[in-house]
């Protein structure tokens, strides 16, 4: 597939399958996603809940069993590791998770948290490790005498976000993947982890996948845009370019559907295009058939393959929209 | 606002919890006109949900509420509980952030409609029914009929959603408030339930006060805006006037702060710094002053009242209001 | 750059509160569970008669100076007897749920963590362990190795398992799928170091909490034991055979019987009491908004 994002990706994800089974039926999570990520390169996904963006952001780092395909980080397959090495590899490539609050151990202090990277990684000297942490938790704007010996539960969702990606960043990872880091947070919180997380990414030099279902936030953030669609990818493009020119109808609808905070533009009255089918029995063909109003019958007997529309932009569809 | 439906007059709600004194709503003034549309936007504590509580009565049994809330021409706190009961399930009606929640998970949709149509309209069973079957139509179930045996968890939040709304119109009632109805969907199913809430409000000619924390789902759907911070109400003016020119700093911070497809990719985002102020530890200035930029002087000693701007609708607290065309 | 300010005197309030919450109650029961442990311990230290130096002459003699709480049927110190049951009551209460716990509380942690097969082969050992008829478990056991402290803290302590191990399995598994485990794995952190340094600390404090709550049931059951004639071989004095003695003279003496029965009820009350506050004191995130 012709998805070149830069002649050496730092992460390649190839022909990736995720099923998994809840109570007897196959969940198809994800099915057949190639991406590739550049170093120093935002790729943000997008989707609906149930989409499989989080799945896709968890087989990455090995934490779901893939059915088939390959993640190549940094050339190495990580779907092939086991033990010792994949322990390795995973420190190179850490998780931002969208629950702040749920992702650090209520019973630990913030300054083993932070430091718990460390040690699994084998510092073995605790004032390195105090130094280091100190270093990360002042870079995500926390006063490290302050927070160290407090408890998670002591602070709020968006200082809580901030000591996840202190947590993230102990170890000095290449490859960071945020799992809706935003999404629980308030308005005005999250324009700050927003900013944080750029000025993260441009200090440590940082790639990153950044999931989530806000369009809008993921623009913000993100050089190109991969858009999901029950398992499979319907887009993938330079962010300013796929948002100006959709290629795909889901995208346009996705597009379309965002609130305009401004009351001029009356909001128009959305196609009623019902819901996403389940996952476990996904349409055959194009999976957003069921949904799309250019649907016609050689979608539902052929799956689109992601072919090249506009320069550097692909898109999954055979009635593409540019 | 004279011939008001729903008005609520100095509402005070405290919350005694641990750590003190919570006041989560602190001196609250609304009206919501027959037919019109409020939209109430604030983020999470700031107390937008106790006010709705409050509104309905089924605040917690340790708050207290203090004012008035008029609706239809009586004080909805000086009523029994028995006319309460009655005025909820009729006049009154509520739609919930999560519907799972809402609805009862151990029986039927059609039980569950069915049971509200004939406890408050005295309808026979087969009436209920016939109208339950049009009430699914109407918020836009497929195979309605069918929908009636099925459980609330054989359906899709989205589809939820519309049951939930179904119930809460099932009786025409005069007020729907709907607490944050869509941020539990997805963003295609969010334009879908907005569109349908705007449409039967519409048709049923009923008051609505929708509750988020969206300034975007406000935008094109309500006829006035408040917007909440720490308990109060910061600014009130109608939707157009607002969002053509806000005047509380805190409004603006918050429309700022939200990321716009129409800019580039890697624009910093102009955040709003701190965070809101401990509810058990009231500020004695202006609650959003330690964090607003245009803050000086009185602002952290003194509370602003709400006072009217140019015109007698649009209000905002504030000493230092964003001037027409520019900052303070 | 946005700052951020953190607000020092905010918790200032939070630890007074949750001290004051514990209620008078509870260090009553405190108290109680200080001074039972303190006479237990130091029984020997006493100035007290021997509990099983019999009298033949002082049977069932009345509250006097010389016998604080009169001489039982047998004629021996009442009191005496009742400090030294309080030992035995209290080392079998003790030992066997600490038995149960460490068992239980490890099978149920292993199981919640790692699912699949291992947690259904636990599971369903538990079953057929909570099926068998208890009693039965007991006589056989004594009848085959006698009867003994040692047996009868293994017996009860067996028993304890299964229940210590629901606790464990469904704590661990309301844990195991936060994300602050999935952060742990992502990090790269080993089974055992997750277990440890993650798991146990938030499975520990109901765990503890059930535990007291065992203590209470085991002092009450061995009580029962004793008073079937299954329990501490005679003459040594545990509450349940005391009560189980002193049923023979209801009528004459009844507080032969109802002695011990208070010392229990207010030994088990205390353990209750404090587990319930500890419980209750499970959650780190109570009091905060």
């Amino acid at each position: 597939m012709m998805l070149q994002a830069a002649p050496n990706p730092l992460m390649k994800v190839e022909n990736l399958v995720v099923e998994y089974s809840v109570g007897g039926k196959t969940i198809h999570a994800v099915s057949d996603v190639s991406l590739e990520i550049a170093r120093g390169e935002t790729l943000g996904l997008v989707g609906e809940s149930g989409c499989g963006k989080s799945t896709l952001g968890r087989a990455v780092l090995q934490l779901r069993q893939a059915v088939s395909g390959k993640v190549l980080f940094d050339g190495h397959d990580l779907t092939t590791l086991k033990g010792e090495p994949l322990r390795k590899m995973r420190r190179r490539v850490q998780l931002i998770f969208q629950d702040p609050i749920a992702s650090l151990n209520p019973r630990r202090r913030i300054g083993d948290i932070v430091a718990e990277p460390l040690v699994i990684a084998g510092v073995k000297d605790p004032e390195e490790r105090k130094r280091r942490v100190s270093e990360v938790l002042s870079a995500v704007g926390l006063d490290p005498a302050l927070v160290s010996g407090r408890l998670p539960h002591e602070f709020s969702g968006g200082q809580c976000q901030r000591i996840c990606i202190a947590r993230s960043l102990v170890l000095n990872p290449e490859f960071v993947i945020c799992d809706e880091p935003v999404s629980a947070l308030d308005v005005s919180i999250r324009a700050q982890i927003l900013n944080l997380l750029e000025e993260m990414k441009a200090r440590y030099g940082l790639t990153l996948l950044f999931i989530a279902h806000d369009l809008a936030v993921v623009k913000a953030v993100s050089d190109r845009v991969a858009v999901m669609y029950l398992g499979r990818l319907c887009e993938v493009g330079p962010s300013e370019q796929l948002f100006a020119r959709p290629a795909h109808p889901y995208t346009a609808l996705l597009i379309e559907a965002i609130p305009v905070p401004d009351p001029d533009v009356r909001p128009t009255q959305s196609v009623p295009v019902g819901e996403p089918p389940s996952p476990i029995a996904p349409p055959s063909g194009c999976r957003f058939r069921t949904r799309c109003p250019r649907a016609d019958a050689r979608c539902s007997s052929e799956v689109p393959e992601l072919r090249l529309v506009a320069s550097g932009q692909f898109a999954a569809c055979h009635h593409p929209l540019v | 606002m004279s011939g008001a439906l729903l008005s609520v007059e100095n509402a005070v709600v405290d919350l005694p919890t641990p750590r003190g004194n919570l006041r989560a709503v602190d001196h609250v003034d609304l009206e919501v006109g027959a037919g019109k549309t409020l939209g109430i936007v604030g983020e999470s504590g700031c107390g937008k949900t106790m006010l709705s509580r409050a509104i309905l009565q089924l605040l917690p049994k340790k708050a207290k509420l203090s004012g008035r809330v008029m609706f239809d021409g009586q004080d909805l706190t000086r009523l029994s509980a028995e006319k309460l009961r009655k005025l909820r399930g009729r006049s009154l009606a509520v739609v919930f952030q999560d519907p799972m929640t809402s609805l009862n998970p151990v029986l039927t949709i059609g039980t569950q409609l069915i049971e509200t149509i004939v406890e408050h309209l005295e309808l026979d069973l087969a009436q209920a029914r016939q109208r339950s079957v049009e009430l699914l139509a109407a918020v836009g179930i497929p195979a309605p009929e069918q929908r009636l045996t099925q459980y609330p968890h054989q359906l899709s939040g989205g589809m939820r959603q519309r049951v939930a709304i179904a119930v809460a119109l099932s009786c025409e009632p005069q007020l729907l408030i709907a607490d944050e109805p869509t941020t539990a969907l997805d963003v295609t199913i969010q334009a879908q339930i907005l569109d349908l809430l705007a449409r039967e409000q519409q048709r049923r000619h009923m008051a609505m006060i929708i509750i988020t924390h969206d300034l975007g789902v406000v935008a094109g759907r309500t006829d006035e805006v408040a917007v909440m911070y720490a308990g109060r109400v910061v600014e009130r003016a109608p939707t157009p006037a607002l969002f053509k020119q806000m005047r509380m700093p805190y409004t603006e911070a918050l429309l700022a702060a939200l990321p716009k497809l129409d800019v580039p990719p890697h624009t910093p985002l102009p955040a709003i710094s701190g965070r809101p102020p401990d509810p058990t530890r009231p500020l004695k200035g202006c609650s959003f002053s330690p964090r607003c930029r245009y803050s000086a002087g009185r602002c952290s000693t003194e509370k602003p009242r709400l006072s009217p701007a140019e015109t007698l609708e649009h209000l905002y607290a504030c000493f230092h209001p964003i001037a027409a065309g520019g900052g303070a | 750059m946005a700052t951020l300010e953190l607000s020092l005197e905010e918790e200032a309030g939070a630890t007074p509160v949750r001290r004051r919450r514990l209620g008078t109650l509870f260090w009553i029961a405190i108290g109680w569970m200080v001074l039972v442990f303190a006479v237990a311990i130091f029984a020997d230290l006493l100035p007290l008669p021997s509990p099983t130096d019999m009298d033949m002459l002082e049977r069932r003699a009345p509250i006097s100076v010389e016998h604080w709480l009169g001489t039982d049927g047998l004629g021996r110190d009442e009191l005496s007897r009742l400090i030294f049951g309080a030992r035995i009551s209290l080392i079998v209460g003790l030992c066997a749920p600490m038995i149960g716990v460490t068992i239980g509380g490890a099978l149920g942690m292993l199981a919640g963590y790692f699912r699949g097969r291992f947690e259904a082969f636990v599971v369903g050992g538990m079953d057929v362990l909570l099926a068998f008829p208890p009693l039965i478990l007991a006589l056989a056991v004594t009848a085959y190795l006698g009867q003994s402290i040692f047996n009868l803290t293994c017996i009860l302590g067996v028993l304890g398992i299964p229940a210590f191990m629901r606790v464990a399995r469904a704590a661990t598994l309301s844990l195991a799928r936060r994300e602050f485990v999935i952060a742990a794995q992502a990090l790269g952190a080993t089974h055992t170091r997750i277990l440890l340094r993650e798991l146990l600390p938030n499975v520990m404090l109901p765990l503890l909490a059930f535990f007291l709550l065992g203590v209470a049931v085991t002092i009450v059951v061995e009580g029962s034991l004793s008073f079937l004639g299954l329990g501490v071989p005679p003459p040594i004095s545990s509450w349940g055979s005391m009560i189980g003695e002193g049923r023979e003279s209801l009528d004459v003496a009844p507080r032969l019987a109802f002695i011990p029965a208070i010392g229990m009820f207010l030994t088990v009350l205390s353990f209750n009491l404090i587990g319930d506050t500890m419980r209750a004191l499970t959650d780190p995130r109570q009091g905060a908004l």
